[in-house]
């Protein structure tokens, strides 16, 4: 039984962890390449779960593009200095009180909804380009066609944004 | 081919997903550097990708990654036009520290 | 004449619409002529339409034109009623409307605005022929309201001077307050037989018993818009006032024909008003106390206006007798003599008004009988047709009035035989001061005075003529001749009273009222010629009665400090105190109030990031808490 747990235990294990550092490295930096751990890790899951098409996603959109413009833009304002001041200690412990609260609620939550799941877990292929591929372009054409809209619409965004201003 | 759901049951993704969750919101009120913050939003939502994809191999049900394949575009549009607004804001403020972004108030 | 029925209203509709666009690019022979001409043809479809009426073989009949209302169970068809009845007010209303019309030209010349006068006069001649023409109340109704509005449109004619647009309105607002009762009366109709076609709602209505206390409601009801337009008492106070129009309208429309609506509708209903005696009594005692009411006024009006105005009321307050004691054809019979001489008197008052450069007051007139001669002469023919002088065409439909009153009951004949002596008092006061004794007016009218021209006084001896020969048509029995009217009305009266005077009474009736009218004449004549007596100055009044006369019984005042003046007060009030001091304060003060909180509520926004995102946090806790604890 371990054995077959194992690795999901192991991946869950270095997620959970790299999460954590994410949140508690004082660099800047070493936080975005805890992140693009962490990013791996939850691609290992996908790959656990059969999805294959969307891991080869999550690896080139998350830790391909994202988080190197993390990166970049981190190189980009220079900021790799602990010049964070630290919070006070009372709101580092009402956030971990939230924090956990909010833990505390969703697992309970969670619990609460009771043994809804099937049990029997479905033989359907779904997680290969085949199937995402036609689900892609018959039901979901029109979103999909939309996010391209979004995108460049999001890139020219960016584009003006970020470029400087001439007037002033 | 049989995914890990067979030997795993559900409820430790569900555990999984919210940890992260969790840990991503603990971010978001801990930190005070605002690329941080966002890279615990993206954090967050990985969480509830994680989760989609679970339930979707579950069901057999295909909707699901598609939804997890829009949040991603979605983030990403969220990341380029975000980091542009932070890049601008260090321009002018020469500062990523949320503390300092409060001019909008009273 | 079938296919061209419609054209009958629609004629001056067309007039009305033509004239209106043109309007001031019109020479006043053209705007006259255009309205004259759409009145005269409609007029002479209504010949036709009369004559097929006259035919043996005759059923009336409805045309309908298209549905005009469909709601529910509710339909109301836009349709026509052709019987004698209609056939009848038709040839009254476009006959006395063209001659009108024809005065009108000659009347109006002077008038910058004469385009807007004819085209209202032109409206006016619609909506009187769609309320005689319609063959359920809706349609009836809708020209009701139009004959109101066009009222209100000509007396305020001269809408520059404040006083005239006061009569107007209060002319507007007194109708309204009949209409309303009428069209409750028309619900309450709907609501008992399911239909306002007059065939159906009278079918049905047959099936009652008498005094049904549902067919009372609705025949009040009904009695009250007659009472608005009709101008009974207590709403008759606006039909003085509405002398404020120039003199053709006020002798179409305020005397002729739109005042009679109110009479035209209890006959066309008279089924209804048959089954329920309870409401005729209150008809014919109202009638009887606003003809006798209205008479004692004009005893002591000095505006030859006023006088006239006064003495319709009374006339038409005769009508209501006749239709609460159930003689339907009777109060027809004096709707129709009563338009040729009061519409007479009407116009031959204009005529003088016309010579006297303006002047209505009759103590600065006199002598007026060799400068105006047709015009004195027609006005002499008005005035004995309305006392009741035999044969002229008062007196036969006056005499019938007398005669179905006394088969009722002896105290309405004795007021209404009093009555009609002061009628005759103050019709010849009327005659005696304008056209005798010595002329009172200024130099320079004396010099204006001029005979009329005669688009002026061919109207008049039109009407002269028809005010002597028109009482033959309803010959009493005595005389051996058919009751012509009466046999015509026989289909659509249900039930006439039937009340057949002795012969000896009959001519003693005859014979009273006319020693009675000469001993008036000699009288009058006596005290206003030969002794020169004048009507007192108003300063000079003595006390008494004379002053409570002159001053119309202080009904005006009267109404003002019960109803005008509480509800100004009413309204002062909740203007002040529930208006100023109570809504527009909470409305007012709704700004400083959010102002005020929101000036709290602002420091929640610090502008730090770090406390947003915590507040959003814990209310999704707390959101997820409350979804744990109810489900």
């Amino acid at each position: 039984m371990l054995n077959q747990n194992l690795p999901f235990m192991i991946l869950a294990t270095l997620s959970v962890f790299s999460a954590l550092m994410v949140v508690l490295s004082r660099k800047p930096v070493h936080s975005v390449l805890y992140l693009i751990f962490c990013f791996f890790t939850i691609g290992g899951h996908y790959l656990l779960l059969n999805a294959q098409f969307l891991f080869a996603v999550h690896i080139i959109v998350y830790a391909g593009a994202i988080m190197v413009l993390f990166l970049f833009t981190l190189m980009f304002i220079n900021l790799n200095k602990e010049l964070e001041p630290h919070k006070s200690n009372l709101v580092k412990a009402a956030a971990t009180i939230v924090a956990g609260t909010l833990l505390l609620v969703m697992v309970s939550t969670v619990t609460d909804t009771g043994n809804i799941f099937p049990t029997q877990v479905s033989q359907n292929e779904v997680g290969t380009v085949a199937v995402l591929g036609k689900k892609l372009y018959g039901d979901y054409v029109l979103p999909f066609e939309l996010t391209s809209i979004l995108l460049l619409a999001a890139m020219v965004g960016a584009v003006m944004i970020g470029k400087k201003n001439t007037e002033s | 081919m049989n995914s890990i759901l067979s030997v795993v049951p559900i409820e430790y993704y569900l555990g999984l997903s919210v940890i992260l969750f969790t840990i991503g919101v603990m971010g978001v009120l801990f930190r005070r550097n605002a690329i941080i913050v966002f890279m615990c939003i993206e954090l967050m939502l990985n969480a509830v990708n994680l989760l989609l994809t679970a339930f979707s191999t579950l069901h057999g049900e295909a909707g699901g990654q598609v939804m997890v394949f829009f949040i991603m575009a979605v983030a990403a549009a969220e990341v380029a036009v975000g980091l542009a607004i932070l890049v601008m804001i260090y321009n002018n403020l020469r500062t990523v520290d949320i503390k300092e972004m409060n001019k909008l108030k009273w | 004449m079938h296919q061209f029925i419609w054209l009958i209203p629609i004629l001056p509709l067309v007039g009305f619409i033509l004239i209106g666009i043109l309007n001031k690019r019109l020479p006043i022979q053209w705007s006259g002529g255009i309205a004259s001409v759409a009145v005269f043809l409609s007029f002479l479809i209504s010949l036709g339409v009369f004559k097929e009426v006259q035919m043996d073989n005759f059923v009336p009949e409805r045309i309908v034109y298209f549905n005009w209302i469909a709601a529910g169970n509710l339909t109301i068809d836009f349709a026509f009623l052709i019987d004698q009845l209609s056939a009848i007010m038709l040839l009254v209303v476009t006959g006395v409307g063209f001659l009108i019309h024809i005065y009108s030209i000659g009347y109006m010349h002077h008038e910058a605005d004469h385009s807007r006068f004819f085209s209202y006069l032109n409206l006016f001649i619609f909506f009187m022929l769609l309320l005689v023409m319609g063959s359920n109340y809706i349609v009836m109704f809708a020209g009701w309201e139009g004959v109101g509005l066009c009222s209100y449109l000509l007396i305020g004619f001269w809408f520059k001077n404040t006083e005239y647009n006061n009569a107007a309105k209060k002319a507007f607002i007194m109708n309204r307050i009949g209409d309303l009762g009428f069209l409750l009366g028309v619900f309450l109709i709907f609501m008992t037989f399911g239909s306002v076609s007059f065939k159906e709602v009278f079918e049905g209505a047959k099936q009652f018993s008498s005094n049904d206390p549902t067919i009372t409601a609705i025949c009040i009801l009904l009695f009250i818009g007659a009472i608005g337009k009709s101008a009974q008492l207590p709403l008759y106070t606006w039909l003085p006032d509405a002398m404020a129009g120039p003199t053709p309208v006020s002798a179409l429309i305020h005397a002729a024909t739109m005042v009679t609506a109110g009479i035209y509708m209890v006959v066309r209903s008279n089924v209804l008003f048959e089954l329920s005696p309870y409401a005729s009594e209150i008809i014919a005692i109202v009638g009887l106390a606003t003809a006798f009411f209205a008479a004692t006024i004009g005893l002591k009006q000095n505006d030859i206006k006023k006088v006239l105005a006064y003495s319709t009321v009374s006339q038409l307050g005769y009508m209501f007798v006749a239709l609460g004691v159930g003689a339907y054809d009777t109060a027809l019979f004096h709707v129709i003599t009563h338009a040729f001489f009061k519409a007479l008197l009407f116009l031959g008052a204009g005529s003088v008004i016309h010579a006297m450069s303006g002047e209505q007051d009759i103590r600065r007139m006199g002598a007026l009988k060799g400068k105006l001669p047709i015009t004195h002469l027609t006005f002499l023919i008005g005035t004995l047709a309305i006392t009741g002088i035999p044969p002229l065409a008062g007196f036969f439909s006056k005499d019938e009035i007398l005669a179905v009153a006394h088969g009722y009951s002896l105290p309405i004949f004795t007021l209404l035989s009093i009555t009609s002596v002061l009628t005759a008092v103050y019709m010849f006061r009327l005659y005696w001061l304008v056209f005798y004794g010595n002329f009172r007016g200024t130099e320079h009218q004396k010099t204006h005075l001029h005979e009329s021209p005669y688009s002026m006084t061919i109207p008049l001896m039109v009407l002269a003529v028809l005010s002597s020969i028109g009482g033959f048509i309803g010959m009493p029995e005595i005389f051996h001749a058919p009751h012509l009217l009466k046999e015509f009305l026989q289909p659509i009266i249900w039930k006439s009273a039937t009340y057949h005077p002795s012969h000896s009474f009959e001519y003693a009736l005859i014979a009273v009222s006319i020693v009675a009218l000469m001993i008036i004449i000699y009288a009058t004549y006596h005290t206003y010629v030969k002794r020169g007596q004048l009507p007192e100055e108003d300063k000079d009044l003595p006390a008494g009665i004379p002053k409570l006369l002159t001053n119309k019984y202080y009904v005006d005042e009267i109404y003002n400090s019960l109803i005008t003046r509480p509800l100004d007060y009413m309204s002062g009030f909740f203007s002040t105190y529930i208006e100023k001091g109570f809504i527009d304060k909470i409305v007012n003060g709704t700004g400083p109030a959010l102002q005020g909180l929101s000036g709290v509520l602002r420091f929640a926004q610090t502008g730090n990031i770090g406390g947003y995102v915590f507040s959003m946090v814990v209310g999704i806790i707390a959101i997820l808490l409350l979804t744990l604890i109810v489900y």
